[in-house]
């Protein structure tokens, strides 16, 4: 599925960069180097990033911006890292978060 | 450690904010939580509006753009990633840099003069299913396309019709997703009539007098059901129309994010026209803590090209006060200031936020006095 916005009529074609692989949920996917981590899962078609603490219920973009937290996702085993202003590195493992993310739900 | 100035927040107020001060000498530090700086404006690809005085005709990006190379070119220090997470006495501010994968650490900093400019964040809409994935704000939507360049759905339910609403229904459709309608409460269409036209002209019906009821999807939204609002905004059974969608943008204004100030001991006001709590301030833009002064849309919810001149305005104020420039010539530069700022605040749409900052004002008059 490819959900990027290759050819724009205002702003042309995006910049050159480095696709690089990253892992969410075990599978390869691949990303933009330094783009939010946000963005290469849109891009992917994936829309759910966490689910809830109390009622399971899943969340995902919703300001884009850092400010909600509803993107909020684990990255290299760190809970609640917010993947709308985080930028991708190649390599990166990046996990649903369940909760208040890893260990959490037992808490 | 210590610096001369000190802004909290990179956008279009605290850029020019921190241009004005640092070209008439003064030592400048910006803070800004986002690994770029220049605010909203690297993902409004519109032109502006408004006279040739405000760079109307010129792009949001391309403002920010010429913001970031006169602020490097006057050496203003900008510090990325970082985070204000304190205010304390003295203008002594404590500072969170890093992003949230890497180990962060805490910096403080003690500000002679102090410029709060953090801008406004997205109002929502509650609706049965507002929290699955794909519904989120409009301009979360618009950085999706056009910072990000990735569509966040294919199919998108605009709620809301003012100019938000509108430029980013366009702006989806630009980026190749269909804008299925745009959905307003209110009688009449929100903002100008030459952005309504262009979506209307693109063949997206507006439902005016319409609320969403509920977005329908177990994981994801995958569906929204709209109905008729009568005179006491209530849905008229009997009036649902239901649309295949995979996103909803919300478009329903802005909220200023003055914690920061409220933090600091400024006093604050409310007024709906400024879009909820406001810091009351005086003709340089500075509060009632002495020496903490705030700019954009955190003074008050208006237009990019207002935050420009507001950023102005403080920088010029606090190179005043530093001996930076005589008394003579910063009065002559704000008059100038003001007077475009008359002009922004100028016709049907500008009215009301023109007397909104006159009320600010008189009311910081008054508790000072």
């Amino acid at each position: 599925m490819c959900l990027r916005v290759e050819d724009h009529v205002v702003l042309g074609k995006p910049e050159e960069c480095n696709v690089v692989t990253i892992t969410v949920d075990g599978k390869e996917l691949q990303a933009k180097e330094g783009e939010p981590i946000l963005a290469a899962l849109v891009a992917n078609g994936i829309m759910i990033n966490r689910y809830t603490v109390k009622r399971n219920e899943p969340r995902g973009l919703f300001c884009g911006i850092g400010q909600c937290t509803d993107c909020a996702m684990v990255v290299n085993g760190k809970p609640n890292v917010r993947t709308c202003v985080t930028q991708v590195k190649a390599g990166m493992v990046i996990e649903t978060q369940r909760g208040v993310g890893k260990g959490g739900e037992e808490r | 450690m210590k610096r001369e100035v000190v802004v909290i927040g990179g956008g279009p107020a605290g850029l020019a904010a921190a241009i004005e001060a640092a070209g008439l000498g003064a030592r400048v530090l910006v803070i800004d939580a986002n690994a770029r700086a220049g605010g909203q404006l690297f993902k409004q690809i519109h032109k502006f509006f408004g006279s040739g005085a405000h760079r109307a005709g010129t792009r949001g990006i391309d403002i920010g753009t010429a913001l970031l190379e006169e602020a490097e070119k006057l050496q203003v220090e900008i510090w990325l990633d970082s985070v204000v997470v304190g205010i304390f006495d003295n203008k002594e501010l404590a500072i969170e840099v890093g992003q949230d994968s890497e180990n962060k650490e805490v910096r403080m900093v003690r500000a002679e003069k102090l410029i709060v400019a953090c801008g406004a964040s997205e109002n929502v809409v509650r609706f049965q299913g507002w929290t699955l994935p794909g519904v989120m704000g409009a301009g979360a939507a618009q950085t999706m396309i056009n910072v990000n360049r990735v569509l966040p759905g294919k199919r998108v339910l605009m709620i809301g019709s003012g100019n938000v609403g509108l430029i980013v229904s366009y702006q989806l459709m630009q980026a190749g997703a269909d804008v299925v309608a745009l959905v307003e409460a209110a009688p009449k269409i929100g903002g100008y009539a030459v952005h309504a036209s262009k979506i209307t002209r693109a063949g997206v019906p507006i439902y005016t007098r319409h609320t969403v009821l509920r977005a329908i999807g177990k994981e994801r939204v995958e569906g929204a059901i709209i109905a008729e609002v009568d005179e006491r905004w209530q849905p008229v059974p009997g009036t649902e129309k239901y649309f295949e969608v995979d996103a909803i943008a919300i478009a329903a204004g802005l909220k200023p994010l003055a914690e920061m100030t409220m933090m600091a001991g400024c006093e604050m006001y409310f007024d709906p026209v400024q879009g909820g709590w406001v810091p009351i301030h005086d003709r340089n833009m500075e509060s009632t803590c002495p020496g903490i002064y705030v700019a954009g849309d955190i003074t008050g919810i208006e237009e990019a090209n207002t935050a420009l001149e507001e950023g102005r305005l403080a920088g010029v104020a606090i190179a005043e006060k530093l001996g930076r420039i005589s008394p003579a010539a910063a009065e002559t530069t704000k008059a100038e200031i003001w007077e475009r700022l008359g002009g922004l605040r100028f016709g049907p749409h500008g009215e009301a936020r023109m007397l909104a900052k006159e009320r600010q004002i008189h009311c910081f008059e008054k508790r000072v006095r």
